[in-house]
């Protein structure tokens, strides 16, 4: 779809103020542009197409054949061997904006209306954010997880030692320790795919463009040329999530247009990077090491002035 | 979906805030840490560098015996918490890559620093005291060790706290003042349970200092938390930090009205170390507790500006 060797420049965000305990910017090298993915959830349709390639492409091992009762979803969240997955929220169809529910996809006749009692169906291709402040290559010890030339976040499975301090520093919950193998896993954006100038294998199966590929900016643009057509088209509840560059992790190399609040998603509704409060927390731990001086020291001097007192 | 959307019609008969979410499904990723291992840690880590502290100022001050005894136990504690560091990894094997870059963003990045120098210094300062050879050297190791125990003692608050564990990082500010008073009742304790009475009097005055202390931080966390707060008072982490409590202000009573005398004193001290295990294992339990429901990520998410 798109070219990732672009001479433009670098389009990824650099230190914004604010946030001065975060280590890894995203910031794209190589005078390459910062690439990501937008993932459009009005027109996916719940083929799962992104999680086969995803998981053919990397070979990620089988997580589970369960069913869950969750919907059409028997994946039920990313994790270290899931890294595309395709959440499924079955819902009461909401009143008609302006006697249409259909969502402008095509040319064609709208469908009619839905009866009552009748269900929308919710449909969204989660994925790893590859955040612009990424808490979990800022909190890695061994510099495992690095920010990639593309902008992205990635995991060196040579040098990750399974410490698991970057599974809960993740606000989206997304990274995860592989229990038979002790080391994390997640999305890398199909790294070598990138290496070699093609888009990720999900942007590449997915049939309906629900997972758009290719420079940041570009898709930023894109995404609000969309969210405004849905809402002049009566789709007041489309909205976006994760593209903004101010928001608590410095907006996602990965967002999304959605139909609804992110938590019906199982997404975070206002996700932020704890580094930012990194050095608030120090400050904190130096003067509670001073308080727990000073506790010692009186408990040295307090004894002895009562000593003092009782013998003079 | 539960909360909000999903019960229309239904009458909650307490109420609940109102929050969405997928299928009831966590948000964030619970830590995959084992508790034993690393709430032990956390304690282990509390004991060892609080105690290095007061074995300075108890040599310092002529009270050998004391000394001696946790300048041990500093260095035992701080080797078995290495172990179960070490232990906990996915990959054991590849421990040293933990000094493979020196990351100031990443708590466990210090703490691994941090740890390998204060580690050998309290080890030292442990021989030569047990030993009595090179006084020169334990007096300069101990100094080390009690300089940078504090920090020991307080940053796995950071690490704790440098997560989207809303009970941890809600709390990011109490934290290291809680885990300060936690390693100074530790500490205290096992000066009562391993020095002589006639050497105890700090001892006690730390143990009475640090319980109130970590009362009022305890109290101070849960005010700031507002309904994450429930993680520290309901189920496995309620009990713990109800038992660390109960623990902490017998064993601090104790030792300050019966401590001269040795039954009581090591009783008191037990106590005390007992109860500091229960607040970093209660602690532990509500950040799992916290991570695992959603309405604990979303409400206050929602809840901010
Ligand atoms: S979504 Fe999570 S795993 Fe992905 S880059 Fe952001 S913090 Fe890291
Ligand atoms: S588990 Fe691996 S990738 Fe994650 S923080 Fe530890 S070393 Fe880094």
């Amino acid at each position: 779809m798109t070219e990732t060797t672009g001479t433009t420049g670098t389009t990824g965000t650099t230190g914004t103020t604010g946030t001065a305990g975060t280590a890894g910017t995203a910031q794209a090298g190589d005078g390459r542009e910062r690439v990501g993915f937008f993932t459009d959830t009005s027109v996916c349709i719940g083929c799962k197409a992104c999680e086969v390639a995803c998981k053919e492409w990397n070979a990620i091992p089988e997580d589970g054949l369960s069913l869950t009762g969750m919907s059409y979803d028997n994946t039920q969240a990313l994790g270290a061997s899931t890294w595309r997955h395709v959440a499924f929220i079955e819902q009461p169809a909401r009143p008609a904006p302006e006697g249409r529910t259909q969502l402008p996809l095509a040319d064609g006749p709208p469908e009619p209306p839905p009866a009552d009692g009748e269900f929308r169906w919710l449909m969204s291709s989660d994925v790893c954010k590859h955040c612009t402040h990424a808490a979990c290559l800022d909190v890695c010890p061994t510099g495992s997880l690095f920010r990639t030339e593309f902008g992205t976040v990635v995991v060196q499975e040579d040098i990750c030692n399974g410490c698991g301090y970057c599974v809960p520093a993740c606000p989206y919950g997304v990274i995860e320790q592989r229990p038979a193998d002790g080391r994390v896993f997640k999305c890398t954006m199909c790294y070598d795919r990138l290496g070699a100038g093609q888009e990720p294998a999900c942007a590449k199966a997915c049939p309906t463009e629900s997972i758009q590929f290719g420079p940041l900016d570009e898709l930023r643009e894109r995404a609000a040329l969309r969210v405004d057509q849905l809402h002049e088209a009566g789709v007041s509840d489309a909205r976006l999530y994760g593209h903004d560059p101010d928001d608590g992790v410095g907006g996602d190399g990965a967002f999304f247009l959605l139909l609804d609040e992110p938590e019906v998603y199982g997404l975070p509704p206002k996700p932020r990077v704890t580094t930012r409060d990194l050095p608030a927390m120090w400050k904190h731990a130096g003067a509670a090491a001073l308080s727990l001086l000073g506790t010692a020291a009186l408990s040295f001097v307090l004894p002895a002035l009562a000593r003092r007192k009782r013998t003079s | 979906m539960k909360g909000a959307r999903g019960t229309k019609g239904e009458q909650a008969m307490v109420p609940r805030a109102e929050f969405a979410s997928y299928y009831g499904r966590p948000v964030i990723k619970p830590p995959s840490w084992s508790a034993t291992d690393i709430a032990g840690y956390f304690f282990l880590g509390g004991l060892a560098g609080a105690g290095s502290v007061l074995a300075a100022a108890s040599q310092l001050t002529g009270r050998r015996r004391t000394a001696t005894a946790l300048k041990v136990s500093s260095a035992a504690a701080v080797s078995c918490s290495a172990a179960a560091l070490i232990h906990d990894l996915g990959r054991p094997g590849r421990f040293t890559h933990m000094l493979r870059v020196f990351k100031p963003t990443s708590p466990m990045s210090m703490g691994s620093w941090l740890l390998s120098v204060y580690g050998p210094l309290s080890g030292v300062a442990a021989l030569t005291a047990v030993t009595g050879r090179l006084p020169r050297t334990g007096t300069a190791a101990t100094a080390g060790a009690a300089l940078l125990g504090p920090a020991v003692a307080t940053y796995t608050a950071v690490l704790a706290a440098d997560t989207a564990v809303p009970a941890w990082h809600g709390a990011h500010r109490e934290l290291p003042y809680l885990f300060a008073a936690s390693a100074t009742a530790a500490a205290a304790g096992m000066a009562l349970v391993a020095g002589p009475p006639g050497e105890s009097a700090p001892a006690r005055c730390a143990a009475a200092l640090a319980a109130a202390a970590e009362t009022a931080t305890d109290r101070a966390a849960e005010h700031r938390l507002g309904m994450v707060a429930e993680t520290y008072r309901e189920g496995r982490a309620g009990t713990l930090l109800r038992t660390a409590r109960t623990l902490t202000l017998a064993g601090a009573a104790g030792a300050v009205l019966l401590g001269r005398h040795r039954p009581a004193a090591a009783a008191s001290g037990l106590a005390l170390l007992a109860g500091s295990a229960c607040t970093r294992f209660g602690v532990f339990a509500a950040g799992v507790a916290s991570a695992e429901d959603p309405k604990y990520t979303v409400v206050p998410q929602r809840e901010e500006h």
